[in-house]
């Protein structure tokens, strides 16, 4: 072959792809043999044990916040999920604390009044121009401040207030409590099929049913007179001072108040920034055109305006989701009992084996990561515009 | 001036401002009072604890601040202010971490010379610009024989860095060093190769999917796994790596937004004209998408200074650390909102200003028409 062949079949473009593309796999692989080569040894010189073996043995620490029975007999599995499931609680009620906080600043922002409107400005900025971590062990300070277990402020009654948290009384349920859920359950289905019927038939008639009346009239009336009829099978457990510390009752950390509190004041004004663009982002002759058709403006913002700010909305706001999530592995820094404090930290201590608890670690979240934006995907599509695209 | 300031015109334009702004109904109205009441409120307060009745290097009798119990504040709860003594006293260390006072000098060089060196990226119509991207470009190894040392310089083991220091050191190395890498992730995922494109996918997507403290932790404790022996990575290059990664990956999608704004025609016209694909790439495709994209590059530049402060639980000592570190001296102990207040308007005023920035770059691009 001559030269000016060779040139040719080069500059071939699929050959040349073909020839990229397996030269870039063969470093890659090369690469990953390497790792594996030193990091064994390594790890037979360190003497550390490989395999998850581990998960079955025992964790050998306590978790000062566990939704899950959990003692520190228990495997470093289970240290896992429980660790697992405080991840989750906090995302969620972080979420939940940071989409409320949002949606009102978020419209305060666009306020008529020019000085409420600068407060929310204000606020946004001073509180997204300072790193997250800052946020929570200021929080967590602040908290730790509060009056010892001792001298616990007593408020509302019933509700004690320490620098270990906040006390309040616990419910037991009692025989008949039961039928009480089962009924908010069936009341809720029966409000699900209303509003599908209601749809339906406004689609067909044009009437309307006063659908939002009727259901929670039905959520609130069923379950109380169950509730009553049941002869009101709860029991308080009242949290009460005994030694150095409250017996009884239901206790939220300090550490958890100081995350919410801080993922939900940082996240949130990330998503009322969110929120009003997507709302500027409406044009105003949707809302002029709603308007001058003689409708009410609470109806021109429900039907008109959220519905296509929302479209913009959403897929940020996915992102703040994943965000807060992600940012919930900070509570290592003020000793909040997640994932990568307890298994990712404590576990990993222990065992010496951070190649499996790491995996574990970033595919766990990878895997909330994921889903999170597999459901918000599925909700984005639904809010979207139908047919034409 | 007087009779100009009671011109009725005026007065008629600021009633109707007021009007409109502030008193268009009786809610809004209400909220008026009830901001002005808060406003009234909190501001002085505010001042007041920053500022007046705050110690700086002297307490209110006088005396010099040496430890905590010097401070007005501890002698008399509630009746003063911040006790700015705190950061005074241990300035250095929030500046420069443990580095030598005697070579903090050096490091003062480098805080100067950083924005020269930053000033033509910045901004498009500076005096001798072409000669300062000169400067640019050979500034790092500057800063680098500056704080590291060399020839002629004592060594300066990283160990000994900290403060605000590190925190611009991770935050600006992290992102110099990742633009590049970014650009080839983002021209990589939108390869038509299959390999590559799946590649890039996997390493933007597994970064951005974790949390950036798994990220670190990866770097800390298994950058040292991977490696053979004799290769130690110090700690500061571990969390510089870590933060490289991550800036990268987000970076990446930064740009990426830019590349899909530009029109398939224009590479097509590139390639017809003869150009291969990386002139065509380099000359045509990417200036357009940079210039696009750079507003989205600077809020995740915003993001990465903000995420420096993570390193603390890896062990290194930024602005937030040494910040710690100093709440946990005994002479100094529960002084945490002077501490934390100082690290929020340090982080404040360097993330402000970018976002300003950025907005300011959006408004040109917009009223920009030469793209």
């Amino acid at each position: 072959m001559t030269f000016q062949a060779l040139r040719i079949i080069f500059f071939d473009e699929k050959v040349r792809s073909i020839v990229i593309q397996t030269l870039v796999l063969g470093v890659i692989a090369l690469g990953i043999y390497f790792l594996i080569q030193t990091t064994t040894y390594n790890l037979d010189k360190r003497g550390i044990d490989t395999g998850f073996e581990f998960l079955k043995n025992p964790a050998g620490y306590d978790i000062s916040l566990s939704l899950i029975p959990y003692t520190a007999e228990d495997t470093h599995l289970k240290a896992y999920f429980v660790g697992l499931i405080n991840t989750l609680t906090i995302a969620v009620a972080g979420c939940f604390v940071a989409t409320i906080i949002g949606f009102t600043i978020g419209i305060i922002r666009l306020s008529t009044n020019w000085l409420f409107r600068n407060f929310a400005y204000a606020y946004v900025e001073a509180t997204r121009n300072v790193p997250i971590l800052l946020h929570i062990i200021f929080w967590y300070t602040v908290l730790l401040g509060l009056p010892k277990i001792k001298e616990a402020a007593m408020f509302l009654k019933y509700f004690f207030l320490s620098n270990r948290g906040i006390y309040s009384p616990a419910p037991i349920f009692q025989e008949g409590m039961g039928l009480v859920f089962a009924s908010v359950i069936t009341s809720i289905i029966f409000a699900i099929f209303l509003n599908t019927y209601a749809k339906r038939k406004q689609e067909i008639s044009g009437i309307q049913l006063p659908v939002f009346l009727i259901n929670s009239g039905v959520i609130i009336f069923l379950p109380t007179m169950v509730f009553i009829f049941q002869g009101m099978p709860i029991l308080w457990d009242h949290p009460t001072l005994k030694g150095f510390n409250f017996k009884g009752g239901m206790v939220i950390r300090p550490e958890f108040i100081a995350m919410l509190i801080g993922l939900g004041v940082y996240t949130g004004s990330y998503i009322a920034e969110i929120v009003r663009s997507g709302i500027v982002s409406v044009s105003k002759g949707q809302r002029e055109a709603a308007l001058a058709l003689g409708l009410k403006k609470n109806i021109v913002m429900k039907l008109v305006v959220i519905p296509q700010a929302l479209r913009v909305i959403i897929p940020p706001l996915t992102n703040q989701y994943l965000n807060l999530t992600k940012n919930s592995s900070l509570g290592i820094a003020i000793g909040y009992a997640d994932l990568v404090h307890g298994f990712g930290g404590i576990s990993l201590n222990q065992t010496g084996q951070a190649i499996e608890i790491m995996a574990m670690v970033m595919a766990t979240y990878l895997t909330i990561s994921l889903t999170i934006s597999f459901f918000m995907n599925l909700y984005n599509k639904s809010v979207q515009f139908k047919g034409n695209t | 001036m007087l009779i100009r300031l009671l011109n009725t015109s005026n007065l008629i334009v600021t009633k109707n401002w007021l009007h409109k702004n502030l008193f268009s109904s009786w809610g809004s109205a209400l909220i008026t009072i009830f901001c002005l009441y808060i406003v009234l409120k909190i501001i002085p307060a505010g001042l007041d604890w920053l500022f007046f009745s705050a110690d700086f290097a002297y307490n209110f009798q006088g005396d010099k601040i040496i430890d905590r119990t010097f401070c007005s504040r501890v002698m008399f709860p509630g009746e003063y202010g911040a006790c700015w003594a705190i950061v005074i006293v241990r300035w250095n260390q929030f500046m420069y971490g443990f580095y030598p006072v005697a070579e903090v000098w050096r490091v003062n060089i480098v805080f100067a010379l950083t924005p020269l060196a930053l000033l033509p990226l910045f901004f498009d119509k500076v005096l001798f610009r072409k000669q300062l991207i000169y400067f640019t470009f050979i500034f790092p190894f500057i800063a680098y024989y500056l704080l590291y040392g060399g020839p002629g310089l004592t060594e300066i083991s990283t160990s000994k860095w900290g403060g605000l220091l590190v925190t611009l050191f991770l935050g600006l190395t992290g992102i110099i060093v990742a633009f590049p890498f970014s650009i080839l992730l983002a021209l990589g995922r939108r390869s038509k190769m299959p390999v590559i494109k799946s590649i890039s996918v996997i390493f933007i997507e597994c970064i951005r999917g974790v949390p950036l403290i798994t990220i670190l932790f990866f770097g800390n404790i298994m950058l040292p796994l991977f490696l053979p022996d004799g290769f130690n990575v110090d700690n500061l290059l571990r969390g510089l790596v870590a933060m490289t990664f991550f800036a990268a990956a987000y970076m990446a999608e930064a740009i990426r937004g830019g590349l899909q704004a530009i029109p398939n025609g224009q590479l097509e016209a590139a390639r017809a004209l003869g150009l291969s694909y990386w002139q065509s790439t380099i000359q045509i495709v990417l200036p357009q998408a940079l210039r696009i994209s750079i507003p989205a590059i600077v809020n995740s530049a915003i993001g990465v200074i903000k995420d420096t402060s993570l390193v603390l639980i890896v062990g290194l000592f930024d602005l937030l650390g040494i910040g710690r570190a100093a709440l946990a001296d005994m002479n100094w102990m529960k002084l945490s909102h002077e501490v934390y207040a100082f690290v929020a308007i340090i982080f404040f005023i360097l993330c402000f200003s970018m976002s300003r920035y950025s907005l300011y770059l959006e408004k040109k691009l917009k009223t920009d028409n030469s793209i």
